[in-house]
């Protein structure tokens, strides 16, 4: 997932709410040790975070458990921080200098290098800062950050819409039960009445006729208004599910084909949080987000489960110089133009709000319908991100002088046709 | 009384021809194309039952529900080992060159997914920094044409390199006899040092240089180069029968001169006048102050009238030609000396002669060309070639090799070249496709396209320019110079070679060779072109005054062999964009014609499209339709060269047209592009596509035009404004309006045309093709008047109008007519009369001024056509990708690569229009938005702004005061500044200048 700002900033606040509350307690243990990590510096914090998302996420855990190297919960303590510097920058030379620590994790981890990283001190310490804070909030608050980050953040309209929906069913419900109480009422007081009128037995034939009057339902069924009515209905219906098919034809939301290799976005972007940005390497420059070429499948797995028999398709496909097929879920007709990086770079928009959730998809498929009113609905209500872009600066000047509204993404155009189609 | 201008499009529009009328009242000939794309079927099968009609909608509907039901797995595949720096969906550009011919462009290549999809200029060349030629344009589908050969062949079987390579080293030991190595031009200078290598290890070895349109007494009389012309520098230019602006040795570097002198503004009303005397109406001709239409035999005299004028001798004007008009170049020429340029077209050792003498005399060298460095895009000898085309008839010629060079079609001895190839044991063609003579060869080793290939060029002495291989090679192919190296037991490739050849000369170290790579061009006066010394002519200035003029016997008529700017000299003849693009002057597309005067054609009782039988030498004929054309001198014809191809290598130029080459005349040493011939008229008729008489303009005011003397005496009083009548006196047209204006926030997208600059070479129509995916449709479709170029380069004649009516020059204003040229596109009207029509609102206007064409919601009405005042929306008549009727590129896997992925394929059924390259204008929009700022001026223009040679189209945003477009409307506000039919109120966002001319 691209920046998943909601959990990190999330993340980011418990981490300083936690960094200010303990500023005595666990701090002080971070000073006892001689190196200072500045965890209750914000910045500093999440610059760090971002390093690590960029370089280290992918053979670092936060946490304690393995994924290439050692998992990085409690680095801090573990060693000393020049020690963690040097390492950083060239753990070759730290190795062959004969540091007894460094030769011991490098057997430990199979003999595998860790490459060297181009990071001036600064900037180690900012990531080591970033561990020391992401480890105390997961210990601190797990359940916090698990629920937030489980909050589909993006289905909030639904939801309120959902809630309108509950409210109105107990309404229809308590007028429905209300209804036939009336009807069994006014039924019990007719027999009443008429089992009154005809032991009083006064009454001529004329009276009697219409008292004891029986109802007859075949002639209600059988009168042209009710059945015009009938198939009136019936065609309506038809024609509506008719046109509701119809309307749904070529629009594959759902759709979840299998594909050749059976990678899973939840393990990759949900457990081990690698960036989106890290496979899809043009969604921020480019019109597609592209697919991964298998090279960038090798930066990690030419280590990692090797052994896997999905990753050795990966292999394969390699030896034989034939590039894996996987089969395209998103189907944009071709009369529609879309440009990744004009949402996520441009307009600053999440990969979940179209994607969905697909961090916790083990296979991915089509969350959003992908039709022109998906899309243009989007483009009514979404106000335009033009935060310090100085494109925008005078269109915001000239729309809050002529309307209060928000401004959208329509209003400045974007739901002509030519936008997208050309 | 004011004189008024008469335009008209064609003879027929001028006299009003029955057929003319007929067709000016039927504005919209469009009959439903309900069987056939032919024409000849659709008059007869016009019956369509309606239970047919109801079984196919049955049927349709059916399948539409079927095929509906599952959605086709479609695959997403991404690169196995994704190069470094390609991008999906970003497009990356090269510096490369493209050379043909003499037709040089530095270029920039853009690349998508690997593929180059068009081609732009290279800012960064000082010859070609503004745009290209049309050739170059279409150069790019040249790459995806399928019948390039995809492995060498031996003796017409396909074949592996190396055994092409062991059987040619073997037979080069062993050869007996001369080793010729026959190209056109060569001006890649480590090319030609590897020719000469080569040459030297064969021993007996002998490079003949010669070029199908040859420059050779031009360079003759100059020490064997191309004097290095400076138009921007004349003041006053003559060219005798040189089309500079459109054939002539290297026409976009010139025509980028040529324009910087003739752009005028109100502070600095100057500009070039502009003498042509020649045969044909040609390009150039078209642009000139001073047209002057003469016969080629009277090149001669004419150059020796104004050479004799000049040396104070008395002029004497041949019998025929308009004595004012040689009086006035000659009084001009005298008044700007070291500020006027004569150019000669011809092919006539003594007119080059005198041509180079009259520079001398009036001072040009030094000023107006540039004698330390001349053009080397010509480099052809005629006298070698006829020579080894006699030494391979007597059998002395043992290997001859053929590269970039086609005499078997191309040369006027043609016949001879076959058979004296039969007698030379060994022969090698180079050629990327079996053309005339690789099919007489023993080996083909086709060679690359230029964009898959490294190459070395000096255009101009001290003007080097690189190519590079923007795609790896998609066949078997092999650049010529990689088997030369091959077969001269060379290890290295060729770029291995340019690099250590550079390294000695142009540029040591890395970096400045990838600073060459990467800028495409390299202008520090470095030179590498070594040319083989020329022998020094021995002709004078008073002999070649002094030469009888060629007579012509009677019963013939002079035909002109001329070059068209798009087909060239026929080596790109398969490519359907240059096919179907319509020639500047004639508007004719897919055929070659017999051009003819008018007067001549009344005489023969010929009209437009009967087919005259031309016998020339040695009685041999070619059969071709007549042209009537405007301003063709008395008594000559002219036949275009490039025609008449009958391969079947090269599908979309067979059978086409006529071949011109024979018609040639071979005289002393030299070829004379014209020749003396027969005509007769024959029974049978071929109906000549021509784009130009699809629409009237039933005397309306499109086109303006003035003179400078008028320009300099009012700048406000050279455009006519069309002004409404009401109550209170004329008004404005837009003061009168039913529409509410647009409120333009953002941007406000608009062009400007200046037709001052237009040259009318059509650049821009190809650019246009490419950038749009715009398909070719043949020329049945073309007669049918379906063509879809987006763009279209409308051609006026013109005539004054004398008031009273002058009976002398009312005689026959088509005998020597002005042009006037005018690019019309989508006018992005404002109050938009499409607009308002379509029921279904599939076009309408943004929020930034353009007129918006949804083509998934167009139901194809074609409401909005009828209703354009410009005629500029086209229709898709039928599905042009995917249909073996109109088999062009679109219609296979490898033409399709030439597509913009970024516009969409239109399909069957829907309108389209010039979009103002919307999709330009959204990426440049996108990209400022990306890095926080506003687009720069300049950094979104549509295709064919960016791909003028003459810059005489300005886009830009018209909101943005510092744009050069919103500069030049406040500057030419009320001056030259015009819209189109005006009176209509439509508001156009194009705005044309008022065209003025430098009349003598």
């Amino acid at each position: 997932m691209i920046s998943c700002i909601k959990r990190a900033k999330t993340k980011f606040l418990i981490a300083f709410l936690f960094a200010l509350a303990a500023s005595f307690g666990v701090s002080t243990t971070g000073y006892a040790q001689g190196a200072s990590l500045p965890v209750d510096d914000a910045g500093i914090v999440s610059a760090g975070e971002s390093l690590y998302k960029n370089n280290c996420v992918v053979c670092h855990s936060v946490g304690s458990d393995v994924v290439v190297g050692p998992g990085l919960k409690g680095i801090n303590e573990r060693r000393a921080q020049p020690w963690l510097i040097s390492w950083i920058k060239n753990s070759q030379a730290l190795i062959a200098s004969g540091d007894k620590d460094a030769i011991a994790i490098y057997n430990q981890f199979n003999k595998q290098a860790m490459p060297s990283f181009n990071f001036s001190d600064d900037e180690i310490v900012s990531m080591l800062a970033y561990i020391k804070s992401a480890e105390s909030a997961g210990a601190e608050t797990p359940a916090a950050g698990d629920a937030t980050a489980a909050a589909p953040g993006e289905n909030v309209g639904t939801d309120a819409v959902g809630a309108i929906g509950g409210y109105l069913d107990i309404i229809l419900v308590v007028l429905i039960v209300v209804l036939i109480v009336l009807v069994v009422t006014l039924l019990l007081i007719t027999s009443v009445l008429k089992n009154y009128l005809n032991k009083n037995k006064q009454l001529d034939e004329y009276d009697a006729e219409i008292v004891n009057q029986r109802f007859d339902f075949s002639k209600i069924y059988k009168s042209k208004a009710v059945r015009t009515l009938v198939v009136l209905i019936f065609v309506i219906v038809l024609l509506d599910l008719t046109l509701d098919k119809a309307m749904g034809i070529g629009i594959q939301q759902g759709y979840a084909p299998s594909q050749p290799i059976a990678f899973s976005h939840k393990l990759h972007a949900g457990e081990h949080q690698i960036d989106c940005n890290y496979c899809h390497t043009t969604v921020y420059e480019s019109k597609s987000a592209s697919i991964p070429s298998a090279n960038i499948c090798m930066n990690c797995h030419s280590q990692i489960k090797a052994e896997s028999p999905e990753i050795q398709k990966i292999y394969k496909a390699i030896e034989r110089n034939k590039p894996i097929e996987w089969v395209r879920i998103h189907n944009l007709p071709d009369l529609a133009y879309f440009n990744h990086s004009q949402h996520t770079q441009v307009g600053g928009v999440e990969c979940q709000t179209c994607h969905g959730p697909i961090q916790e998809m083990e296979v991915v498929y089509q969350y959003s319908p992908l039709t022109m009113g998906w899309c243009i609905d989007c483009h009514r209500e979404t106000p335009l991100n033009t935060e310090g872009n100085a494109y925008y600066d005078n269109l915001v000047k000239l729309h809050e002088e002529s309307t209060k509204s928000a401004f959208t993404v329509s209003s400045n155009g974007g739901n002509e046709c030519s936008k997208c189609h050309y | 009384m004011q004189d008024r201008i008469k335009y008209w499009k064609g003879i027929e529009e001028l006299e009003n021809t029955p057929e003319f009328a007929k067709n000016a009242h039927n504005e919209f000939p469009e009959f439903l194309p309900i069987n056939e794309a032919k024409g000849e079927s659709e008059s007869a099968g016009m019956t369509a039952p309606r239970r047919d009609f109801l079984k196919l909608l049955g049927f349709g509907l059916a399948a539409a529900t079927l095929a509906s039901c599952e959605a086709p797995v479609r695959k997403a595949i991404p690169y196995l080992n994704k190069p470094v720096d390609v991008e999906p969906g970003v497009a990356n550009w090269y510096a490369s060159t493209y050379f043909n011919n003499g037709d040089f462009n530095s270029v920039l290549v853009k690349t998508r997914e690997g593929r180059p999809i068009k081609i732009e200029p290279n800012p960064s060349s000082s010859l070609t920094p503004m745009g290209t030629s049309p050739k170059a344009q279409a150069s790019v589908l040249s790459l995806y044409d399928n019948n390039r050969l995809r492995t060498p062949l031996i003796k017409g079987k396909e074949a592996k390199w190396e055994q092409v390579d062991s059987e040619i080293r073997s037979a080069l030991s062993s050869v007996n006899g001369k080793v010729a190595f026959v190209s056109s031009t060569v001006i890649s200078p480590s090319t030609k040092q590897l020719i000469n290598e080569f040459g030297a290890r064969v021993g007996n070895f002998e490079h003949v240089t010669y070029d199908a349109n040859s420059a050779s007494a031009l360079i003759g009389a100059n020490g064997g180069v191309v004097p290095g012309y400076d138009f921007s520098k004349a003041n006053i230019i003559v060219s005798i029968g040189a089309d500079f602006l459109g054939t002539w040795v290297a026409p976009i570097p010139f025509a980028k001169q040529y324009i910087q002198n003739r752009k005028v503004t109100a502070d600095n009303p100057v500009m070039s006048r502009h003498y042509q005397f020649e045969t044909i109406m040609s390009l150039t001709g078209a642009n000139a102050d001073v047209r002057v239409p003469i016969k080629p035999s009277e090149e001669l005299a004419v150059v020796t009238a104004i050479y004799n004028g000049l040396s104070g001798q008395g002029a004497s004007a041949p019998a025929n030609v308009d004595k004012k008009a040689i009086d006035s170049a000659i009084k001009d020429l005298r008044a700007n000396n070291g500020r006027a340029l004569v150019v000669s077209g011809s092919n006539d050792p003594a007119v080059q002669t005198l041509v180079t003498a009259i520079n001398r005399s009036i001072g040009a060298e030094g000023a107006t060309i540039d004698t330390a460095s001349p053009y080397l895009v010509k480099q052809g000898n005629d006298a070698q070639m006829l020579r080894l085309i006699e030494e391979m008839n007597n059998g002395s010629v043992g290997a001859v090799f053929f590269y970039n060079a086609n005499p078997a079609y191309d040369h006027p001895l043609a016949e001879r070249v076959i058979s004296g190839l039969k007698r030379v044991a060994l022969k090698v063609s180079f050629a990327d496709r079996v053309e005339e003579t690789a099919a007489l060869a023993d080996y083909v080793a086709p060679d690359n396209h230029y964009l898959e290939s490294w190459n070395d060029y000096e255009p101009k002495r001290g003007f080097l320019s690189l190519a590079q291989p923007v795609i790896s090679p998609i066949f078997m192919t092999r650049q010529m110079q990689d088997s030369l190296l091959a077969w001269s037991g060379n290890n290295t490739n060729f770029y291995e070679y340019i690099r250590s050849n550079w390294r000695k000369t142009a540029s040591g170290t890395d970096a400045q060779w990838e600073k060459a790579v990467h800028d495409g061009v390299l202008e520090n006066g470095t030179s590498m072109l070594a040319l083989s010394p020329a022998a020094a002519g021995t002709m004078t200035a008073a002999d070649a005054a002094g030469r009888a003029p060629r007579t012509v016997a009677s019963g013939r008529v002079e035909a002109v062999v001329y070059e068209k700017v798009a087909i060239g000299t026929g080596s790109e003849a398969n490519n359907p964009w240059l096919q179907e693009m319509a020639d500047p002057i004639t508007k004719a597309t897919w055929d070659n014609y017999i051009t003819m005067p008018r007067r001549m054609a009344e005489e023969m009782e010929v009209v437009q499209g009967n087919v005259i039988k031309v016998t020339y030498a040695n009685g041999k004929t070619l059969e071709l339709p007549a042209l009537i054309q405007p301003g063709q001198a008395q008594g000559t014809v002219g036949i275009a060269m490039g025609y008449g191809r009958e391969l079947d290598s090269m599908p979309t130029a067979k059978g086409r047209g006529a071949n011109a080459f024979p018609v040639a005349t071979v005289a002393d040493n030299g070829i004379l592009f014209t020749g003396a011939v027969q005509l007769e008229k024959t029974s049978s008729t071929v109906e000549i596509a021509q784009m130009q008489t699809h629409h009237t303009i039933m005397d309306r005011l499109v086109v303006q035009e003035n003179t400078l003397a008028k320009y300099q005496q009012n700048p406000k009083d050279v455009t006519e404004y069309i002004r409404i009548a009401t109550h209170e006196g004329p008004a404005k047209p837009a003061a009168i309006s039913l529409w509410d204006d647009y409120e333009y926030k953002n941007h406000h997208w608009g062009m400007v045309v200046d037709l001052n600059s237009c040259i009318g070479c059509g650049a821009c129509t190809i650019s246009c093709q490419a950038e749009n995916n715009i398909p070719v449709v043949g020329k049945q479709e073309v007669l049918n008047r379906r063509e879809m170029h987006w763009m279209r380069i409308d051609r006026y004649y013109s005539a004054v109008e004398h008031e009273p009516k002058d009976y002398q020059t009312m005689e026959d204003p088509a005998e020597n007519p002005s042009v006037i040229f005018q690019p019309m596109m989508c006018q992005h009207c404002n109050h938009a009369p499409c607009e308002t029509v379509c029921p279904v609102a599939a076009t309408m206007h943004s929020s930034e001024g353009i007129n918006q064409m949804a083509y998934n919601r167009c139901v194809g009405t074609r409401y909005c056509a009828n209703n354009c005042p410009y005629k500029v929306r086209r229709f898709n008549w039928f599905a042009y990708s995917n249909n073996d009727k109109f088999d062009f590129n679109m219609n296979n896997d490898l033409g399709k690569m030439v597509l913009n992925p970024d516009v969409t394929v239109r399909s069957r059924g829907v309108m389209e229009k010039c979009s103002f390259c919307v999709q330009r204008i959204q990426l440049g929009k996108l990209e400022a938005k990306r890095e926080s700022r506003r687009p720069v001026d300049g950094e979104i223009v549509t295709a064919c702004a960016q791909s003028c040679p003459t810059d005489a189209i300005i886009f830009g945003d018209m909101l943005d005061p510092e744009s050069r477009i919103a500069k030049t409307l406040a500057r030419e506000k009320g001056e030259r500044a015009f819209h189109v039919l005006e009176e209509l109120n439509v508001q156009p966002n194009v705005t044309y200048l008022t065209k003025i001319r430098n009349l003598a």
